[in-house]
Protein backbone atom coordinates (compact mmCIF):
# COMPACT_ATOMS: atom_id res chain seq x y z
CA UNK A 1 0.00 0.00 0.00
CA UNK A 2 2.85 2.12 1.29
CA UNK A 3 4.56 1.97 -2.48
CA UNK A 4 1.01 3.17 -4.25
CA UNK A 5 0.75 6.10 -2.14
CA UNK A 6 5.01 6.92 -2.62
CA UNK A 7 4.38 5.98 -6.59
CA UNK A 8 1.38 7.67 -7.69
CA UNK A 9 2.16 11.35 -6.33
CA UNK A 10 5.70 10.87 -7.75
CA UNK A 11 4.47 9.62 -11.26
CA UNK A 12 1.95 12.65 -11.49
CA UNK A 13 4.48 15.52 -10.09
CA UNK A 14 7.39 14.19 -12.33
CA UNK A 15 5.15 13.65 -15.73
CA UNK A 16 4.03 17.46 -14.46
CA UNK A 17 7.20 18.90 -14.42
CA UNK A 18 8.77 16.86 -17.09
CA UNK A 19 6.30 18.54 -19.59
CA UNK A 20 6.77 21.71 -18.39
CA UNK A 21 10.58 21.13 -18.88
CA UNK A 22 9.89 19.50 -22.06
CA UNK A 23 7.70 22.84 -23.01
CA UNK A 24 11.44 24.68 -22.03
CA UNK A 25 13.69 22.99 -23.79
CA UNK A 26 11.70 23.69 -27.19
CA UNK A 27 10.95 27.23 -26.10
CA UNK A 28 14.75 28.25 -25.34
CA UNK A 29 15.46 26.31 -28.43
CA UNK A 30 13.02 28.53 -30.46
CA UNK A 31 14.36 31.80 -28.28
CA UNK A 32 18.37 30.40 -29.30
CA UNK A 33 17.48 30.35 -33.07
CA UNK A 34 15.08 33.82 -32.97
CA UNK A 35 11.78 32.43 -33.12
CA UNK A 36 8.59 32.70 -30.90
CA UNK A 37 7.96 28.77 -30.01
CA UNK A 38 4.79 26.64 -29.08
CA UNK A 39 2.86 27.72 -26.37
CA UNK A 40 3.42 26.29 -22.81
CA UNK A 41 0.71 23.81 -23.18
CA UNK A 42 1.79 21.65 -26.83
CA UNK A 43 4.00 19.07 -25.03
CA UNK A 44 0.21 18.35 -23.29
CA UNK A 45 -1.37 18.62 -26.27
CA UNK A 46 1.01 16.42 -28.24
CA UNK A 47 0.49 14.14 -25.69
CA UNK A 48 -3.29 13.94 -25.68
CA UNK A 49 -3.63 13.82 -29.64
CA UNK A 50 -1.40 10.89 -29.54
CA UNK A 51 -3.36 9.22 -27.03
CA UNK A 52 -6.37 9.66 -29.31
CA UNK A 53 -4.29 8.27 -32.52
CA UNK A 54 -4.87 4.66 -33.96
CA UNK A 55 -1.64 2.84 -32.63
CA UNK A 56 -0.22 0.47 -35.47
CA UNK A 57 1.78 -2.69 -34.69
CA UNK A 58 3.74 -3.60 -37.91
CA UNK A 59 2.84 -7.22 -39.10
CA UNK A 60 6.29 -8.73 -38.51
CA UNK A 61 6.81 -7.10 -35.17
CA UNK A 62 7.31 -9.08 -32.23
CA UNK A 63 3.77 -7.78 -30.91
CA UNK A 64 5.06 -8.75 -27.10
CA UNK A 65 8.01 -6.86 -26.93
CA UNK A 66 6.86 -4.13 -29.15
CA UNK A 67 4.01 -3.44 -26.71
CA UNK A 68 5.74 -3.69 -23.56
CA UNK A 69 9.31 -1.94 -23.99
CA UNK A 70 7.96 1.58 -23.72
CA UNK A 71 6.08 0.75 -20.64
CA UNK A 72 9.69 -1.45 -18.94
CA UNK A 73 11.41 1.80 -19.88
CA UNK A 74 8.88 4.18 -18.21
CA UNK A 75 8.91 1.95 -15.23
CA UNK A 76 12.59 2.60 -14.53
CA UNK A 77 12.60 6.55 -15.17
CA UNK A 78 9.33 6.17 -12.53
CA UNK A 79 11.53 4.51 -10.08
CA UNK A 80 14.18 6.96 -10.51
CA UNK A 81 12.20 10.12 -10.25
CA UNK A 82 10.54 8.65 -7.25
CA UNK A 83 13.40 7.73 -5.52
CA UNK A 84 14.97 11.03 -6.71
CA UNK A 85 11.73 12.94 -4.80
CA UNK A 86 11.47 11.00 -1.97
CA UNK A 87 15.22 11.60 -0.77
CA UNK A 88 15.07 15.27 -1.62
CA UNK A 89 11.58 15.68 0.64
CA UNK A 90 12.58 12.82 3.69
CA UNK A 91 16.42 12.86 3.63
CA UNK A 92 16.33 11.03 7.19
CA UNK A 93 14.38 7.98 5.79
CA UNK A 94 15.08 4.41 5.83
CA UNK A 95 17.08 3.16 2.93
CA UNK A 96 15.62 4.60 -0.21
CA UNK A 97 18.21 3.92 -2.65
CA UNK A 98 22.18 4.88 -3.45
CA UNK A 99 24.62 5.53 -6.50
CA UNK A 100 24.50 2.21 -7.49
CA UNK A 101 21.02 1.73 -7.69
CA UNK A 102 20.45 4.77 -9.52
CA UNK A 103 22.76 3.91 -12.30
CA UNK A 104 21.21 0.49 -12.78
CA UNK A 105 17.24 2.21 -13.14
CA UNK A 106 19.20 4.71 -15.17
CA UNK A 107 20.26 2.25 -18.03
CA UNK A 108 16.60 0.78 -18.27
CA UNK A 109 15.37 3.31 -20.44
CA UNK A 110 18.24 3.16 -23.26
CA UNK A 111 17.75 -1.16 -22.54
CA UNK A 112 13.99 -0.73 -23.28
CA UNK A 113 14.61 1.44 -26.77
CA UNK A 114 16.87 -1.05 -28.00
CA UNK A 115 14.26 -3.78 -27.02
CA UNK A 116 11.11 -1.85 -28.48
CA UNK A 117 12.94 -1.07 -31.70
CA UNK A 118 14.75 -4.17 -32.06
CA UNK A 119 10.98 -5.70 -32.13
CA UNK A 120 9.45 -3.84 -34.60
CA UNK A 121 10.87 -5.27 -37.68
CA UNK A 122 12.32 -2.29 -39.65
CA UNK A 123 15.85 -1.75 -41.35
CA UNK A 124 15.97 2.01 -40.20
CA UNK A 125 15.01 1.04 -36.67
CA UNK A 126 17.82 -2.07 -36.75
CA UNK A 127 20.32 0.82 -37.69
CA UNK A 128 19.09 2.85 -34.83
CA UNK A 129 19.34 -0.04 -32.50
CA UNK A 130 23.05 -0.59 -32.91
CA UNK A 131 23.78 3.18 -32.34
CA UNK A 132 22.03 3.35 -29.06
CA UNK A 133 24.10 0.12 -28.08
CA UNK A 134 27.23 1.60 -28.94
CA UNK A 135 26.16 4.84 -27.02
CA UNK A 136 25.35 3.32 -24.27
CA UNK A 137 28.36 1.31 -24.02
CA UNK A 138 30.00 4.49 -24.97
CA UNK A 139 29.01 6.50 -21.70
CA UNK A 140 28.61 4.21 -18.97
CA UNK A 141 32.11 3.93 -18.45
CA UNK A 142 32.80 7.65 -18.04
CA UNK A 143 29.56 7.97 -16.17
CA UNK A 144 30.29 5.02 -13.78
CA UNK A 145 34.16 7.08 -13.33
CA UNK A 146 32.47 10.15 -12.68
CA UNK A 147 30.35 8.78 -9.85
CA UNK A 148 33.83 7.35 -8.19
CA UNK A 149 35.01 10.74 -8.38
CA UNK A 150 31.95 11.60 -6.29
CA UNK A 151 32.48 8.82 -3.69
CA UNK A 152 36.58 9.59 -3.00
CA UNK A 153 35.77 13.17 -2.49
CA UNK A 154 32.43 12.45 -0.11
CA UNK A 155 34.70 9.85 2.07
CA UNK A 156 33.21 6.68 1.10
CA UNK A 157 29.52 7.55 0.90
CA UNK A 158 27.35 5.69 -1.46
CA UNK A 159 23.90 6.60 0.15
CA UNK A 160 22.14 9.70 -2.01
CA UNK A 161 21.15 11.71 1.11
CA UNK A 162 24.99 11.20 2.23
CA UNK A 163 26.17 12.34 -1.06
CA UNK A 164 23.73 15.32 -1.20
CA UNK A 165 25.49 17.35 2.20
CA UNK A 166 28.61 17.60 0.37
CA UNK A 167 29.22 19.60 -3.15
CA UNK A 168 31.75 17.75 -4.99
CA UNK A 169 31.89 20.74 -8.11
CA UNK A 170 33.39 23.10 -6.21
CA UNK A 171 37.04 21.04 -6.35
CA UNK A 172 39.02 20.56 -9.66
CA UNK A 173 38.58 16.25 -9.94
CA UNK A 174 34.44 17.05 -8.21
CA UNK A 175 34.36 19.82 -11.42
CA UNK A 176 35.67 18.07 -13.71
CA UNK A 177 33.71 14.80 -13.37
CA UNK A 178 30.68 16.95 -13.38
CA UNK A 179 31.40 18.29 -16.75
CA UNK A 180 32.05 14.75 -17.98
CA UNK A 181 28.58 13.21 -16.80
CA UNK A 182 26.97 16.13 -17.93
CA UNK A 183 27.57 15.69 -21.44
CA UNK A 184 26.57 11.64 -20.48
CA UNK A 185 23.26 13.08 -19.51
CA UNK A 186 23.22 14.66 -22.76
CA UNK A 187 23.61 11.19 -24.54
CA UNK A 188 20.94 9.41 -22.24
CA UNK A 189 18.70 12.20 -23.21
CA UNK A 190 19.22 11.44 -26.70
CA UNK A 191 19.78 15.21 -27.98
CA UNK A 192 22.34 16.83 -30.01
CA UNK A 193 25.44 16.25 -30.59
CA UNK A 194 24.85 12.27 -29.28
CA UNK A 195 21.10 11.86 -31.34
CA UNK A 196 21.99 9.61 -33.83
CA UNK A 197 20.15 6.53 -32.95
CA UNK A 198 17.21 8.79 -33.22
CA UNK A 199 18.62 10.75 -36.17
CA UNK A 200 15.80 12.46 -37.95
CA UNK A 201 17.21 13.42 -40.77
CA UNK A 202 18.96 10.27 -41.57
CA UNK A 203 17.22 7.14 -39.92
CA UNK A 204 13.24 9.45 -40.55
CA UNK A 205 13.35 8.41 -36.57
CA UNK A 206 15.10 5.74 -35.98
CA UNK A 207 14.57 3.84 -32.86
CA UNK A 208 11.06 5.00 -32.61
CA UNK A 209 10.41 4.69 -36.50
CA UNK A 210 7.23 1.87 -35.81
CA UNK A 211 5.51 3.96 -32.98
CA UNK A 212 2.26 5.27 -33.22
CA UNK A 213 -0.40 6.31 -30.81
CA UNK A 214 -0.46 5.45 -27.25
CA UNK A 215 2.89 3.70 -27.92
CA UNK A 216 4.41 6.64 -28.61
CA UNK A 217 3.04 8.54 -26.13
CA UNK A 218 4.64 6.64 -23.54
CA UNK A 219 7.86 7.04 -25.16
CA UNK A 220 7.48 10.56 -25.27
CA UNK A 221 6.31 11.10 -21.56
CA UNK A 222 9.32 9.08 -20.52
CA UNK A 223 11.95 11.06 -22.10
CA UNK A 224 9.61 14.27 -20.70
CA UNK A 225 10.28 12.14 -17.07
CA UNK A 226 13.94 11.94 -17.67
CA UNK A 227 14.34 15.46 -18.41
CA UNK A 228 13.16 15.85 -14.60
CA UNK A 229 14.81 12.75 -13.46
CA UNK A 230 18.46 13.17 -14.99
CA UNK A 231 19.15 16.67 -14.12
CA UNK A 232 17.58 16.31 -10.69
CA UNK A 233 19.89 13.53 -9.94
CA UNK A 234 23.29 15.21 -11.16
CA UNK A 235 22.27 18.45 -8.91
CA UNK A 236 21.77 15.60 -5.96
CA UNK A 237 25.45 14.27 -6.57
CA UNK A 238 27.22 17.29 -7.75
CA UNK A 239 25.97 20.41 -6.52
CA UNK A 240 24.50 19.60 -3.53
CA UNK A 241 21.36 18.47 -3.95
CA UNK A 242 18.11 20.26 -3.28
CA UNK A 243 16.39 21.72 0.13
CA UNK A 244 13.09 21.92 0.83
CA UNK A 245 13.43 24.89 3.43
CA UNK A 246 12.80 28.50 2.37
CA UNK A 247 15.05 30.34 0.25
CA UNK A 248 17.32 27.04 -0.05
CA UNK A 249 14.43 25.70 -1.79
CA UNK A 250 14.81 28.61 -4.77
CA UNK A 251 18.32 27.65 -4.69
CA UNK A 252 17.74 24.33 -5.37
CA UNK A 253 15.18 25.38 -8.47
CA UNK A 254 17.90 27.45 -10.09
CA UNK A 255 20.87 24.61 -9.78
CA UNK A 256 17.95 22.17 -11.72
CA UNK A 257 17.57 25.07 -14.24
CA UNK A 258 21.60 25.56 -14.30
CA UNK A 259 21.40 22.18 -15.36
CA UNK A 260 18.48 21.71 -17.64
CA UNK A 261 19.38 25.53 -19.66
CA UNK A 262 23.42 23.89 -20.08
CA UNK A 263 22.19 20.86 -21.66
CA UNK A 264 19.79 22.95 -24.13
CA UNK A 265 22.81 24.88 -24.66
CA UNK A 266 25.07 22.60 -25.81
CA UNK A 267 22.01 20.84 -27.92
CA UNK A 268 21.13 24.02 -29.90
CA UNK A 269 24.60 25.32 -30.08
CA UNK A 270 26.61 21.51 -32.03
CA UNK A 271 26.05 19.72 -34.74
CA UNK A 272 25.08 15.64 -34.52
CA UNK A 273 28.38 13.28 -34.60
CA UNK A 274 28.77 9.88 -35.78
CA UNK A 275 28.61 7.15 -33.91
CA UNK A 276 32.44 5.97 -33.98
CA UNK A 277 33.35 9.75 -32.76
CA UNK A 278 31.26 9.86 -30.37
CA UNK A 279 32.89 6.59 -28.88
CA UNK A 280 36.14 8.04 -29.30
CA UNK A 281 35.42 11.45 -27.44
CA UNK A 282 33.63 9.20 -24.57
CA UNK A 283 36.25 7.03 -23.99
CA UNK A 284 39.64 8.52 -24.79
CA UNK A 285 38.66 11.70 -24.08
CA UNK A 286 36.02 11.72 -21.06
CA UNK A 287 37.78 8.48 -19.72
CA UNK A 288 41.60 9.90 -19.87
CA UNK A 289 40.03 13.69 -18.08
CA UNK A 290 38.06 11.18 -15.13
CA UNK A 291 41.34 8.88 -14.76
CA UNK A 292 43.17 12.19 -14.09
CA UNK A 293 39.84 13.48 -11.84
CA UNK A 294 40.13 10.10 -10.12
CA UNK A 295 43.54 10.54 -9.58
CA UNK A 296 43.56 13.99 -8.27
CA UNK A 297 40.63 13.18 -5.71
CA UNK A 298 42.55 10.27 -4.36
CA UNK A 299 45.51 12.62 -3.96
CA UNK A 300 43.08 15.53 -2.32
CA UNK A 301 41.61 12.86 -0.02
CA UNK A 302 44.69 11.39 1.15
CA UNK A 303 46.76 14.71 2.08
CA UNK A 304 43.06 16.38 2.90
CA UNK A 305 43.40 18.86 0.15
CA UNK A 306 39.56 20.01 -0.38
CA UNK A 307 40.01 22.00 -3.58
CA UNK A 308 42.21 19.18 -5.69
CA UNK B 1 -16.51 17.75 -32.48
CA UNK B 2 -15.02 15.01 -30.65
CA UNK B 3 -11.89 15.56 -28.10
CA UNK B 4 -9.39 13.78 -31.04
CA UNK B 5 -9.40 16.30 -33.56
CA UNK B 6 -9.58 19.36 -31.32
CA UNK B 7 -6.47 18.07 -30.03
CA UNK B 8 -5.36 17.10 -33.38
CA UNK B 9 -5.83 20.52 -34.28
CA UNK B 10 -3.70 21.84 -31.82
CA UNK B 11 -0.65 19.93 -32.85
CA UNK B 12 -0.63 18.70 -36.32
CA UNK B 13 2.58 16.94 -37.08
CA UNK B 14 3.30 16.91 -40.78
CA UNK B 15 5.27 14.42 -43.17
CA UNK B 16 6.39 15.52 -46.39
CA UNK B 17 5.74 13.27 -49.41
CA UNK B 18 7.12 14.06 -52.70
CA UNK B 19 5.41 12.24 -55.37
CA UNK B 20 7.05 14.19 -58.51
CA UNK B 21 7.29 16.83 -57.74
CA UNK B 22 9.45 19.90 -59.93
CA UNK B 23 11.23 20.60 -56.21
CA UNK B 24 10.08 24.26 -56.31
CA UNK B 25 7.10 23.34 -53.65
CA UNK B 26 9.50 21.37 -51.63
CA UNK B 27 11.74 24.06 -50.98
CA UNK B 28 8.65 26.32 -49.82
CA UNK B 29 8.15 23.27 -47.50
CA UNK B 30 11.20 23.54 -45.81
CA UNK B 31 10.89 27.38 -45.66
CA UNK B 32 8.11 27.74 -43.37
CA UNK B 33 10.43 25.40 -40.68
CA UNK B 34 12.92 28.60 -40.92
CA UNK B 35 12.57 30.92 -38.37
CA UNK B 36 11.15 33.45 -40.44
CA UNK B 37 7.96 31.43 -40.48
CA UNK B 38 8.29 29.59 -37.46
CA UNK B 39 5.09 27.06 -37.56
CA UNK B 40 6.17 25.86 -34.49
CA UNK B 41 3.91 28.72 -32.76
CA UNK B 42 0.85 26.44 -33.96
CA UNK B 43 2.24 23.43 -32.83
CA UNK B 44 3.38 21.95 -36.18
CA UNK B 45 6.64 19.54 -36.47
CA UNK B 46 7.97 17.92 -39.31
CA UNK B 47 8.32 14.73 -38.80
CA UNK B 48 10.33 12.13 -40.73
CA UNK B 49 8.22 8.95 -40.06
CA UNK B 50 4.49 8.12 -41.72
CA UNK B 51 3.69 6.69 -38.31
CA UNK B 52 3.74 9.77 -36.21
CA UNK B 53 1.90 12.12 -38.77
CA UNK B 54 -0.78 13.65 -38.47
CA UNK B 55 -1.08 15.61 -42.00
CA UNK B 56 0.80 14.51 -45.08
CA UNK B 57 1.97 17.45 -47.25
CA UNK B 58 1.57 15.60 -50.63
CA UNK B 59 3.86 18.10 -53.53
CA UNK B 60 3.99 16.80 -56.74
CA UNK B 61 2.02 15.53 -59.73
CA UNK B 62 1.57 11.71 -58.66
CA UNK B 63 3.70 10.45 -61.28
CA UNK B 64 2.77 6.27 -62.32
CA UNK B 65 5.82 5.04 -59.83
CA UNK B 66 5.24 7.06 -57.00
CA UNK B 67 1.49 6.54 -56.84
CA UNK B 68 1.92 3.12 -55.49
CA UNK B 69 3.91 4.60 -53.08
CA UNK B 70 1.71 7.06 -51.93
CA UNK B 71 -0.85 5.24 -51.24
CA UNK B 72 1.22 2.83 -48.76
CA UNK B 73 2.49 5.99 -47.23
CA UNK B 74 -1.33 6.68 -46.58
CA UNK B 75 -1.77 3.20 -45.65
CA UNK B 76 0.90 3.58 -43.17
CA UNK B 77 -0.20 6.68 -41.69
CA UNK B 78 -2.07 6.31 -38.55
CA UNK B 79 -5.99 7.88 -38.48
CA UNK B 80 -7.00 10.08 -37.83
CA UNK B 81 -4.89 12.11 -39.95
CA UNK B 82 -5.52 14.80 -43.16
CA UNK B 83 -3.78 15.12 -46.97
CA UNK B 84 -2.60 18.63 -48.14
CA UNK B 85 -1.92 18.70 -51.37
CA UNK B 86 0.60 21.80 -52.17
CA UNK B 87 1.52 23.36 -55.40
CA UNK B 88 -0.53 23.41 -58.67
CA UNK B 89 0.60 19.98 -59.55
CA UNK B 90 -0.96 18.31 -56.61
CA UNK B 91 -4.01 19.97 -56.82
CA UNK B 92 -5.39 19.14 -60.58
CA UNK B 93 -1.79 17.85 -62.39
CA UNK B 94 -0.70 21.31 -63.60
CA UNK B 95 0.81 22.11 -67.03
CA UNK B 96 1.78 17.89 -66.64
CA UNK B 97 -1.95 17.15 -67.20
CA UNK B 98 -2.78 13.82 -69.87
CA UNK B 99 1.10 13.24 -69.26
CA UNK B 100 2.00 9.89 -70.63
CA UNK B 101 4.30 9.80 -66.91
CA UNK B 102 0.55 10.69 -64.65
CA UNK B 103 -1.44 8.57 -62.96
CA UNK B 104 -3.79 10.96 -62.44
CA UNK B 105 -4.55 13.63 -59.83
CA UNK B 106 -3.42 13.10 -56.52
CA UNK B 107 -6.83 14.06 -54.93
CA UNK B 108 -8.13 10.68 -56.69
CA UNK B 109 -4.96 8.15 -55.93
CA UNK B 110 -5.50 9.52 -52.48
CA UNK B 111 -9.49 7.97 -52.68
CA UNK B 112 -8.73 5.21 -54.11
CA UNK B 113 -7.01 3.88 -50.74
CA UNK B 114 -9.95 5.54 -48.23
CA UNK B 115 -13.31 7.33 -50.04
CA UNK B 116 -13.35 9.21 -46.91
CA UNK B 117 -9.90 11.04 -46.33
CA UNK B 118 -9.53 14.72 -45.49
CA UNK B 119 -8.03 16.84 -48.47
CA UNK B 120 -6.84 20.47 -48.45
CA UNK B 121 -6.05 22.69 -51.82
CA UNK B 122 -3.07 24.77 -51.62
CA UNK B 123 -3.10 25.97 -54.88
CA UNK B 124 -0.06 28.07 -56.85
CA UNK B 125 3.12 27.64 -58.38
CA UNK B 126 4.64 27.45 -56.12
CA UNK B 127 2.51 28.66 -53.09
CA UNK B 128 4.19 31.02 -50.71
CA UNK B 129 5.08 30.38 -47.16
CA UNK B 130 2.31 32.67 -46.23
CA UNK B 131 -0.38 30.56 -48.88
CA UNK B 132 0.59 27.50 -47.46
CA UNK B 133 0.72 28.61 -43.48
CA UNK B 134 -3.29 30.54 -43.72
CA UNK B 135 -4.52 26.81 -46.64
CA UNK B 136 -3.27 24.90 -43.22
CA UNK B 137 -4.73 26.93 -40.63
CA UNK B 138 -8.46 27.68 -42.90
CA UNK B 139 -8.24 23.79 -43.34
CA UNK B 140 -8.01 22.73 -39.51
CA UNK B 141 -10.31 25.01 -38.73
CA UNK B 142 -12.72 23.57 -41.35
CA UNK B 143 -12.69 20.31 -39.88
Amino acid sequence: MIEIVLILPAFLVTVVLGLVASWIVRKVSALVQWRVGPPILQPFYDIMKLMGKETLIPQDAQRGVFVSAPLVGMAGVLLLSTMLLRITLNPEAMFVGDVIVAIYLMVLPSLALILGSSASASPHAAIGTSREMKLVMSYELPLVLAFIVVIIKTGGQLNLAGIAEYTPALSISGMLAFLASLLCIQAKLGFIPFDMAEAETELAGGVLIEYSGALLAIWKIMQAMMLVALPLFLVMVFLGGIATSGWSLLLGILKYVLVLVLVILIKNTNPRMRIDQAMKFFWFYCGIALVVAVVLATIGNYYGIGWL
Amino acid sequence: MSWRIKYLKKSPWVFHVNVGACNNCDIEVVNLLTPKFDVERFGIKLVGSPRHADALLVTGVGTRQAAIRLREVYRQTSKPCAVFLIGACACDTGIFHSGYHVEGPVDNIIKEVDPNAIIAYVPGCPPKPEAIISGVVKALSAI
